[in-house]
């Protein structure tokens, strides 16, 4: 369930424009902010405030690949495949990482805290090979270099608990 | 190998780049921002505009290279309001980076460039469509806009004209085919970003069925210093006899200094490769090029001094797309590489069509086998057949991902032969 407070937010973002439905995925983005993915009654409420259905809605959800219609963790890596990181050693930035964090591509380690996904051509192959963790961009990756990354990840989110 | 300083080119779109920071409203208009909109706005005509845009001989930087202003005077006179003007900031295709660069060096010179290009068709609304890697270019251009509004250049009654026109950034939800012009509208609406094959063409019936110009960032920022120094300023900064204006090269690959650079249309592969982007990297030889992104045929040895303008590139056999050049090494397998473009295409299909959902698959499960050492010699003119039928799909994507393995057939065949002769791949020790 949305909070009401969620949902005001949302209303306002809503009526800046002059068509409730363009505003579809900003309103997915702005839920998975607070509550990390679209659950089936987000889905629905959400659907209702952009005067869609929840079938329509979820014709746009299943499209992106920012949505997610199940949960992720805390910090969502994506591993970019595309042709220069490729060519700049990408598998070896997927084996590194996926053995790192215990888990396959695809999966969440069990405390919550890394998704690990393929994505395409970041926009970044000046600096390949690149990854984006939420929505920041980390390039020319080594192994020493996503150790640290991790790490500070780690750090910044026992902090996060502690506050 | 001479070095060569950068200024040593007229830098137009990239004259306010500085290291790690933006241009800020100031240093853009100490360098003649905003003039062109002082220039042209309550004075000139929609139709001046366009003569001058179509003598610049400015095309489309998005991929196509479609003249700016044919696209513009494509409005029909007596079309629906409100009209819009959609600018593509998607930028998804592997290889092209330009759209990041131009935004983090002078968000103003997109904003400007929306705003004439909305006054000149009468555009009340402007969107720009941003992908999620993209995050911190949105937001530096939210605060730009914010900052031009109180400029007075955006907003209500610009300049104290009567024209009124206002740009929102549009996040998208991410997905190569939202870059595509009709997708992108689709998306913009917040509808299933699929293609939708014109007529009538988005000029006519865009946004809500009303006229929408949907253009390249790059496209638009190179509209302000047209309309301030002329056209014939604009042609002369060309490298090649036909060709106009600077382009921004986007260099990935295996070469010692990737990187985004200014230069006139037409300069040479060669000079691009050596000059700037400073080369093969150490103990790498120069094999193969992409000249314009993944959707583009692979130019080869044979093309090394080729003038890099859309009409010299496509005399080569390629196109010069968005001008993003992936260079590939002689220790690269081509087929490997293809199998990688091929893969990419595949999981952007939106999957609309038969040609393009079907095709792709089953060409990348072709290549995945020659690379494996599965492959079988019927295997060659049952890509090449393949790839013909993927030119009747419904948009551009599947003809465009086509392209790279008509490419490596085309100038390459004997390293596909060799994956199926050895039964494995001869990169592989
Ligand atoms: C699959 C596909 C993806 C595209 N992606 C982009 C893109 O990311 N950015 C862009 O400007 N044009 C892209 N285009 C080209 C657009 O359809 C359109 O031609 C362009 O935005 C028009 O701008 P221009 O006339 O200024 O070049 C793409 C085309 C196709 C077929
Ligand atoms: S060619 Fe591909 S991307 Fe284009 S409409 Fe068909 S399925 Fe969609
Ligand atoms: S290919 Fe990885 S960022 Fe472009």
């Amino acid at each position: 369930m949305l909070s009401d407070a969620l949902k005001e937010t949302l209303r306002g973002k809503i009526a800046q424009g002059e068509h409730p439905r363009e505003h579809a995925v900003d309103v997915m983005l702005e839920i998975q902010k607070r509550c990390g993915y679209m659950s089936d009654e987000a889905m629905e409420e959400a659907a209702t405030l952009l005067g869609m259905s929840p079938l329509e809605l979820e014709e746009l959800a299943t499209f992106y690949d920012h949505i997610y219609r199940e949960p992720v963790g805390k910090y969502v890596i994506r591993v970019c495949d595309s042709a220069v990181c490729w060519m700049h050693g990408h598998l070896s930035v997927v084996d590194h990482l996926t053995s790192l964090l215990g888990i396959g591509m695809g999966e969440t380690t069990p405390d919550g805290l890394f998704t690990v996904l393929p994505v395409c051509c970041l926009g970044y192959c000046d600096r390949a090979p690149a990854m984006m963790i939420n929505q920041r961009i980390f390039g020319q990756l080594t192994p020493e270099k996503i150790d640290r990354v991790i790490r500070r990840l780690r750090e910044e989110a026992s902090f996060d608990e502690a506050e | 190998m001479t070095r060569v300083k950068l200024v040593e080119t007229p830098q137009v779109l990239f004259r306010n780049r500085r290291p790690n920071r933006i241009a800020t409203l100031e240093e853009y208009r100490q360098s003649g921002g905003y003039e062109a909109l002082v220039k042209v706005v309550g004075r000139w005509s929609p139709a001046e505009i366009c003569r001058c845009i179509d003598e610049s001989g400015l095309k489309g930087r998005g991929g196509a290279g479609f003249p700016a202003s044919k696209k513009w005077m494509s409005v029909p006179a007596d079309g629906a309001y409100p009209r819009y003007i959609a600018a593509n900031a998607d930028e998804m295709e592997p290889g092209t980076f330009k759209d990041r660069m131009l935004i983090h060096v002078d968000p103003h010179a997109v904003i400007e460039g929306m705003i004439l290009a909305g006054y000149t068709i009468s555009a009340s609304k402007g969107y720009i469509f941003v992908r999620p890697s993209y995050e911190s270019s949105a937001a530096i251009l939210e605060q730009e806009l914010e900052n031009a509004r109180r400029a007075g250049y955006l907003g209500e009654n610009i300049l104290g004209t009567d024209f009124s026109f206002d740009i929102v950034v549009h996040r998208s939800g991410g997905r190569y085919i939202c870059g595509e012009a009709t997708a992108l509208l689709n998306a913009l609406m917040g509808k299933r970003p699929n293609p939708i094959k014109p007529p009538p063409f988005p000029t006519v019936k865009g946004l809500w069925d009303r006229p929408t110009v949907v253009n390249n960032v790059e496209t638009l920022a190179n509209v302000p210093p047209i309309l301030r120094n002329g056209p014939q300023w604009y042609r002369n900064l060309a490298e090649t006899e036909g060709s106009a204006g600077t382009k921004l090269y986007c260099v990935s690959g295996r070469v010692n200094n990737p990187g985004c650079f200014e230069l006139p249309m037409g300069t040479r592969f060669s000079e691009i490769l050596e000059r700037y982007a400073g080369g093969m990297a150490p103990g790498y030889a120069f094999k193969a090029f992409l000249p314009g992104g993944a959707s583009t045929c692979f130019l080869t040895k044979a093309h090394y001094h080729v003038a890099m303008d859309f009409d010299a590139v496509a005399a080569a056999g390629s196109r010069l797309g968005t001008g993003a050049v992936i260079v590939f090494d002689d220790r690269t397998c081509l087929v490997a590489a293809v199998l990688n473009l091929t893969e990419f295409f595949a999981r952007e299909s939106c999957g609309w069509c038969t040609p393009c959902r079907e095709g792709l698959p089953y060409l990348r499960d072709l290549l995945w086998r020659i690379e494996h050492g599965e492959g079988k010699e019927a295997f060659i003119p049952m890509l090449r057949s393949m790839c013909k039928h993927l030119w009747n799909a419904y948009c551009a994507l599947a003809p465009g991902a086509a392209t790279p393995v008509e490419g490596l057939l085309k100038h390459f065949e004997d390293e596909v032969r060799e994956h199926i002769i050895q039964k494995r791949c001869p990169f592989k020790v």
